[in-house]
């Protein structure tokens, strides 16, 4: 109870005092009126517009690419799409970026063939039409994965009942298809929407500019370049207001997606075989392909031209490389160890026959502050410990503690998703029965707790892992000479147009976090069942 | 003469372990009990005449028509199975109706005669309301009621009492046999219960291990005590 409690007040210790430091600002002086007011109308337009757009889009491509992947369910190579569409999202925004400048960007792969045909005008990755092509490749195979495992809930009667009946592909998808989708939207919508209203990364590597930022960016530019703390303060406090009332916003119209991963199992149905629908699955899976796996493939083939060997000898390598492995696995074991305490006091205070008021408002902030985090994003908490630390010196000798403590609370609802539910089932398992045979203290915890719980917060843990080493929104406010983790490597490399050494780097980082969140994945399948 | 509905000729079908072969013949205007155990592959001899899974060698015919290449839909059958006949999402009428239209294109026509079949099943002015709202044999009614549309010859039904408790069940082979009765077609059904078989059926196929391994007049059926499978089945 008392540790729990402590993991509690640290966390929103943690919270408070950034925004306490930026309130305390805030009240002095504030003269800088219309002019904050017109540009912050300019910037929440802009991260609205994006979002929304972002949004359309993603969900729009996703319907028939998940209809595709229902329909056809077993054609080769079926497992590896469905692989491919995973992918996206354990591969750091930076180096996702990295990758779409390859393909889209003014020298890549696109442009190169339009010139070839003659075409003139090259196609620009900065700006809105990036920041969308770049929430797309992130959020499309979500959307895709959410929808087509809403598609295989269908019961099975349901497609033999309309071949039966001879209903058509266009009748099969109004009335089975469509209303399972129009289900699922809100709740989809919601979670993309949410994504790409807060996302730093993209738009800083891909706005290319002011005309197309977003608030996060904005609150990072405003400390970092124009040092403007009254700004970052008010984009900070726009910024909370915005994720605020769009998780209410969510909580009241949208249902979370339903968990469930796609089983890969193949359901046996028969509309999809007339070869017009086909031709028309097999153009949108090879389009999706495209857009998701190119990029891939532009960053391995990228990556393998760089010099590699030099790179990775190079001693600001090192340190890059000794600083993230030391700021994500003390993160992501920061994070794990306070998630699970948390969901263990959570439980503990319910189980008592009659909760008093104490403890079940108690366990009630805990339930509350993991989605409560959602609302402050990594730039705001590192703006306000920017602010607070500024008095104290040079804020880069605080760096690491506070990036660490910044990404191990950014992991914290993700850990907590993973986590909840297996310590549940693992208390309903085995809590009485160890009980009774008296099993307790460290005992328990090698022999009933440690094997049952391994594989969970393994998952927990890899992923978490996986976030702050991919993380750039957290360092970016930070970074120095002396504090350089490996995206903020990868960053400078691009901003100096190293472009070789930033490709080279891109392919290692990458190849990093895909192999902890595969790592993590693995774990989540049911034993002895093979995808 | 007595015209045959349904004749599987040397028909073989493989998954994974285990291949099923199915011999029988079948008179039309008869109700016809499947019986065996779970696994024996009674539901694969349904998804086999219904056109979902299609034999690996062999014929189906079903009015002397080679079924081959027929999808499910252009063959004479209609099929209930033990639950999710109906679209949770749709209500009543709307799933009667694709027994008309698969397109859903109805008329006033078409939808006074989604009423009638929903009064012959006992469940007139109920067209409105969602599958969710109704009991487990209301919706097996919705079905019974939406193939009673279709007019097909043949009516597969797949355990379609199974969900039911014991008052419904009688009341559902009433039903059933009214409709028998009135239509004229015919209708297998397949059924874990002695009660059932000895209610409706004229007639008995019975599986083990994928083989058709007793095809008997019912009368006769239950007289039989040479084959363990089918004693254990009578209990």
């Amino acid at each position: 109870m008392a540790a729990g409690g402590f993991a509690l007040g640290g966390v929103l210790l943690f919270i408070g005092l950034a925004a306490g430091s930026l309130l305390a600002q805030s009240t002095g002086g504030n003269d800088a009126g219309p002019f904050l007011d017109a540009y912050i109308w300019r910037i929440t337009r802009f991260t609205l517009l994006q979002a929304g757009l972002s949004t359309l889009f993603s969900v729009l491509l996703a319907i028939p690419v998940a209809r595709a992947l229902a329909r056809q369910a077993s054609f080769p190579g079926r497992i590896w799409m469905l692989r491919l569409l995973a992918l996206p999202l354990g591969l750091p925004a930076l180096v996702g970026a990295l990758g779409l400048i390859e393909i889209w960007g003014r020298q890549g792969l696109l442009n190169r063939v339009l010139a070839a045909a003659g075409l003139e005008q090259p196609v620009s990755i900065y700006g809105l039409s990036g920041i969308l092509i770049a929430h797309v490749f992130f959020n499309m195979p979500l959307a895709a994965r959410l929808m087509l495992a809403g598609i295989e809930r269908i019961p099975a009667e349901y497609w033999r009942t309309s071949a039966n009946l001879g209903m058509s592909a266009f009748a099969i998808f109004r009335f089975i298809e469509w209303p399972v989708i129009r289900g699922l939207l809100p709740g989809i919508a919601g979670l993309v929407f949410m994504l790409c209203a807060t996302s730093f990364t993209l738009v800083l590597t891909l706005g290319g500019g002011p005309a197309a930022s977003t608030i996060e960016v904005a609150i990072y530019q405003a400390l970092r370049f124009d040092f403007d703390p009254p700004r970052a303060i008010a984009l900070a406090a726009l910024q909370v207001a915005l994720t605020g009332a769009l998780l209410l916003v969510l909580k009241l119209i949208a249902p979370p997606p339903p968990e469930g991963e796609t089983s890969g199992k193949s359901i046996r149905r028969s509309d999809g075989a007339s070869s017009l629908s086909r031709l028309a699955d097999r153009v949108w899976l090879v389009l999706a392909a495209g857009l998701v796996g190119l990029p891939f493939a532009a960053i391995a083939y990228a990556g393998s031209k760089a010099d590699l060997f030099r790179l990775l000898s190079e001693p600001v390598f090192h340190r890059a490389l000794a600083m993230s492995a030391t700021i994500s696995v003390l993160s992501a074991v920061i994070s794990v160890a306070v998630t699970a305490l948390m969901i263990r006091t959570e439980s503990l205070a319910l189980a008592q026959r009659r909760p008093g008021m104490t403890a079940r408002f108690f366990a009630g902030a805990i339930g509350a502050s993991t989605s409560f985090i959602l609302l402050i994003p990594p730039v705001v908490l590192g703006a306000g410990w920017f602010l607070l630390l500024r008095p104290f010196g040079d804020v880069a000798r605080f760096a690491p503690a506070v990036v660490v403590a910044i990404n191990a609370l950014m992991a914290l609802p993700f850990v907590h998703r993973v986590l909840a539910p297996a310590m549940a089932t693992h208390a309903v398992r085995t809590g009485r029965l160890a009980a009774s045979l008296g099993i307790a203290g460290f005992q328990r915890l090698l022999w009933i707790d440690w094997p049952g719980l391994r594989k969970p917060l393994f998952v927990a843990f890899s992923f978490a892992m996986a976030l702050s080493l991919g993380d750039l929104g957290a360092v970016a406010l930070f970074g120095s000479q002396d504090m350089v983790t490996l995206p903020y490597l990868l960053y400078s490399r691009m901003g100096s147009y190293r472009t070789a050494d930033a490709a080279g780097l891109a392919l290692f980082l990458g190849l990093l976090c895909l192999v902890l969140t595969v790592l993590g994945t693995a774990g989540e399948e049911p034993e002895g069942k093979g995808a | 003469m007595i015209s045959t509905a349904l004749a599987l000729r040397g028909v073989e079908i493989s998954f994974d372990a285990t291949t099923l072969a199915f011999d029988c013949t079948i008179a039309a205007g008869g109700i016809v009990a499947v019986a065996g155990a779970s696994g024996s592959g009674k539901s694969t001899l349904f998804n086999v005449i219904a056109g979902f899974e299609p034999p690996d060698r062999g014929e189906v015919r079903i009015f002397g028509e080679e079924m081959a290449g027929r999808p499910p839909a252009e063959r004479p059958v209609s099929v209930i199975f033990q639950e999710h006949n109906l679209f949770a999402h749709l209500d009543v009428a709307t799933n009667v109706g694709f027994g008309i239209s698969a397109a859903l294109r109805l008329g006033a026509a078409e939808r006074m005669k989604v009423e009638d079949a929903l009064s012959r099943v006992g469940l007139a002015g109920f067209g409105s309301r969602l599958p969710p709202t109704l009991s487990g044999g209301e919706r097996q009614r919705v079905a019974l009621a939406r193939a009673f549309v279709r007019h097909r010859p043949i009516l597969l039904l797949d355990e379609p009492f199974a969900a039911l408790d014991p008052g419904l069940r009688t009341e559902m082979r009433s039903l059933i046999r009214d409709l028998h009765q009135e239509e004229g077609n015919t209708i297998l059904m397949i059924t874990h219960h002695p009660d059932d078989v000895r209610a409706l059926a004229e007639s008995v196929i019975f599986l083990d291990q994928g083989r058709i391994i007793a095809h008997d007049e019912t009368a006769r059926f239950f007289e039989r005590r040479d084959i363990p499978a089918i004693s254990r089945f009578l209990g």
